[in-house]
């Protein structure tokens, strides 16, 4: 049990822990931002009060004096200079460590509280008195009975929430809940840390100490109940029906501690649940194993002719489709999750490097499988670095070419059809082909005499051993990682793009697939075999004219609609024995902004494709992405779209090579 | 694996079987089941060694020709062929792999020390394939190395433009 919510509070700080860093790093950029400022506080005191409740009690203390900091920026006292962020981000470093219980043999933490202590003038930081549970147990009447409590000493600054026990209190009967604000002291001297607020209520017969107690059991409160012999009319009378924390009419603006902190545990309480990620990947599994066994229903359904077998059949695509998209919305997450520490990692080299770079996110909302967002972290921590590192030009060098000191980089993503697009450019010196060429030829990645469009030069980065620049950095440079970058994209069925203008920038785009699971596919057929294309690549379908059933020499195209769209036979592609039937069809599809045909003998239908991996010794069979189980028990092969319309792409620019691939 | 290896232990569990007219044997301990033929689905510029994959029980699975990477002539199939299914490490990750079989024997146990490594003068097999052989009551019984076969397999150079 204790472990159980050791796990929720971890999972929870996590959480906290990456909107801290994103509010810290946002003040750098507007560094007099009351609301980061606020929402800095208010993560801070979330962790900590958490943090006490589940026992954390260093990790408290440790952020306590962080979040005096806050608080007193907050008021006004102390501006959010670079220092205290440095401190903040240090600070917050920490914080797992804290959680995990780890020790810190180099008094790493202790310098930090130094630091900020220091930042306030060496002022003690003041504590919140702790007072324990002043109880007086009361016997309970037969009658209805009316109950007056109070948070002492530090239970708010412990975690303790009043309208948490209000709720309780409520759950147990209470009505007619009043505020008690006789001891509320005048604004100035307030303080956040304590509870001013008191509440009286009218409980209903027979609630008992017992019950009550348990209530209390994890708050410092003080409470008493007493028989209601008439409504005994505390001060001042406010309800209490939004549940906000006591301080925050009087604080105004400035948005105390519970105020946000409610709303985001109503929601876990409430709205979110968070499944380990295991669970989902189990139930993945399953429900690829049930779009498999339907489709086999399905077709035996149909083989039956039996009316009712085919309408329960019916029935089971539907809910299978439903769960099957049920199952992968869930296993959906933001790119948002990863920005966080692309920030950080950008503000920490930009700072290293002495080059100040701009970081901008469009997209952050764009959801990927959370396979896919996983394994894209890497990645893209490489080609960030990279950028930065080998990209961008020291803000003298951006002078002397009259561009604007502070470098640009932008990572954006948008979904395009079925595949997401993540596109991270930069400003900065863009790549010099002849460079990567010569280095290319150096090393043996080519010949000396080797055509290469730019294109394919800058593609070159990516062999294993390639690295362009002239010193070793300790950031980049050791010639690793851009290769595992593309192996990396490569698992997730992906594709990697770089286009760079010299002096202009550098973008890479990444293009993913939205899942790994489970797509639409087009079943066609080819000589007898069958292939699935994946649907969402798919443009249109059209007849193949009757002219163009034979095959020329020459580079093929269609006429579509007045645009030319090359076209490739998979008959001949795939060495297919026989000659095709009378009528062809040419399925249309779409990858990145090119479109090419593929001429198939028929179109069998659309299915659910489970997709699964092909093993290693198929690796090399660059036309194929996977395989799915069909109806029947066989296998389809899933053809890559990226890999036919980058050689459809070929055969449309170099004209007559199709002959050569085919033999 | 090294012949030293495989003499590490006694005596070692094997299931023959026959390629064209040669008789192999595999250590069970690789051996999953032996189905019927199932359907073969075709993979396209695969290659004669890894024509093409299988569906085993709801799992895709690569259908891999040892004749061919034993160079042992192909005579024919008949009734009597079956798939092997194998757990073995590929490239040093574990993964089940299909072979055909023209026919299965028994199971047996053999002593290790009648292993013999392969005579260098035996040009008929690429002996960097085969972990050993042994006299079976019909001749010579080929150890294939699938460690070295598959993983030869799987790091091969791209052998066509597909």
């Amino acid at each position: 049990m204790m472990d159980d919510m050791g796990a929720i509070f971890r999972e929870e700080v996590r959480d906290l822990l990456e909107s801290l860093e994103r509010g810290l790093l946002d003040l750098k950029a507007r560094p007099g931002d009351m609301g980061l400022i606020n929402q800095v506080f208010r993560d801070l005191h979330t962790v900590k009060g958490s943090g006490a409740m589940f026992g954390f009690t260093e990790l408290a203390a440790f952020i306590h004096e962080f979040e005096t900091v806050f608080d007193r920026i907050r008021s006004g006292d102390l501006a959010a200079g670079p220092d205290i962020l440095r401190l903040a981000l240090a600070a917050k470093d920490e914080i797992p460590g804290l959680v995990e219980g780890l020790p810190d043999p180099e008094g790493q933490r202790a310098a930090i509280l130094q630091g900020l202590r220091a930042i306030m003038g060496g002022e003690a930081v003041a504590e919140g008195q702790g007072a324990g549970a002043d109880e007086a147990p009361v016997a309970v009447g037969e009658g209805p009975s009316r109950l007056w409590f109070r948070l002492t000493g530090a239970a708010l600054a412990m975690g303790a929430r009043p309208e948490i026990v209000l709720d309780e209190l409520r759950g147990l009967g209470a009505t007619q809940v009043v505020a008690d604000l006789s001891d509320l002291p005048p604004l100035d001297r307030l303080d956040v840390e304590a509870c001013a607020v008191g509440w009286a209520m009218e409980m209903p017969a027979g609630v008992t100490t017992a019950q009550l107690e348990e209530v209390f059991l994890f708050v410092d409160a003080e409470w008493r109940l007493e028989p209601a012999v008439q409504a005994a009319a505390p001060v001042a009378v406010s309800a209490v029906a939004a549940a906000t924390g006591p301080a925050t009419g009087a604080a105004a603006p400035a948005a105390p501690a519970g105020a946000a902190a409610p709303a985001a545990r109503a929601d876990q309480n409430g709205t979110t649940l968070r499944v380990p990620a295991e669970r989902l990947d189990a139930l993945m599994d399953s429900v690829g194993e049930l779009v498999i066994v339907e489709a086999r229903l399905t077709e035996l359904a149909r083989q039956s002719r039996d009316p009712a077998l085919m309408a329960t059949a019916e029935q089971i695509t539907r809910l299978a489709g439903g769960l099957r998209d049920a199952t992968m919305t869930m296993r959906m997450v933001p790119m948002r999750s990863l920005v966080g520490r692309f920030r950080r990692l950008v503000m920490d080299l930009s700072d290293k490097l002495g080059k100040p770079v701009n970081f901008s996110v469009i997209g952050e909302e764009t959801e990927l499988d959370k396979t896919v967002i996983e394994k894209l972290a890497d990645p893209l921590v490489h080609i960030l670095r990279n950028s930065i590192d080998h990209g961008m030009e020291t803000p003298e060098e951006r002078a002397a070419t009259e561009k604007p000191r502070e470098g640009l980089i932008e990572l954006s993503a948008v979904h395009a059809g079925a595949e997401v697009l993540i596109r991270l450019s930069d400003d900065g010196r863009g790549i010099d082909a002849a460079k990567v060429r010569a280095k290319a030829v150096a090393k043996g990645l080519i010949a000396a005499d080797a055509v290469l469009s730019d294109a394919q030069t800058f593609a070159l980065i990516f062999e294993p051993g390639f690295s362009t620049s002239e010193q070793v950095t300790e950031l980049s440079g050791r010639g690793v990682g851009m290769d595992v970058v593309r192996r990396t994209i490569d698992s997730l069925r992906g594709s990697i793009e770089i286009d760079s203008k010299p002096g202009r920038g550098t973008t890479v785009t990444l293009r993913l697939p939205l899942t790994l699971a489970i797509i639409e596919g087009l079943l066609i057929e080819v000589a007898g075999e069958r292939y699935t294309l994946p649907m969402a690549s798919v443009q249109e379908i059209v007849e193949l004219p009757p002219e163009k059933a034979v095959a020329e020499g020459a580079a093929e195209f269609l006429d579509i609609r007045g645009r030319f769209v090359p076209f490739l036979r998979l008959r001949r592609l795939f060495d297919c024995a026989g000659e095709p039937g009378a009528a062809q069809n040419v399925v249309i599809v779409q990858s990145g902004e090119v479109r090419v045909g593929i001429v198939v003998d028929r179109i069998v239908g659309t299915n659910q494709t489970v997709i699964k991996q092909m093993s290693k010794l198929h690796a090399d069979v660059r036309a194929v992405s996977g395989a799915t189980i069909l109806g029947d028990g066989s296998v389809a092969l899933i053809l890559d779209v990226a890999h036919l319309v980058g050689m459809g792409r070929a055969s449309g620019e170099a004209g007559a090579q199709m002959r050569e691939m085919a033999a | 694996m090294s012949m030293s290896k495989l003499k590490s232990e006694q005596t070692l569990t094997v299931v023959t079987l026959t390629l064209g007219r040669q008789t192999l044997a595999i250590p069970t301990r690789f051996l999953r089941e032996i189905l019927d033929p199932l359907p073969v689905t075709r993979v396209p510029g695969a290659g004669s060694q890894v024509p093409g994959v299988v569906n085993v029980r709801g799992s895709v699975v690569p259908l891999a020709d040892l004749g061919q990477a034993l160079a042992i002539p192909d005579v024919g199939q008949d009734d009597r062929r079956r798939f092997l299914v194998l757990d073995v490490e590929v490239a040093g990750e574990a993964a089940t792999v299909a072979v055909a079989a023209d026919a299965v024997h028994e199971v047996t146990t053999i002593d290790t020390q009648t292993i013999e490594p392969v005579p260098a003068a035996a040009i008929a097999w690429p002996p960097e394939f085969l972990s050993g052989l042994y006299r079976g009551t019909e001749g010579f019984v080929l150890l294939p190395d699938l460690g070295q076969i598959f993983s030869n397999l799987a790091n091969r150079p791209q052998a066509v433009p597909l």
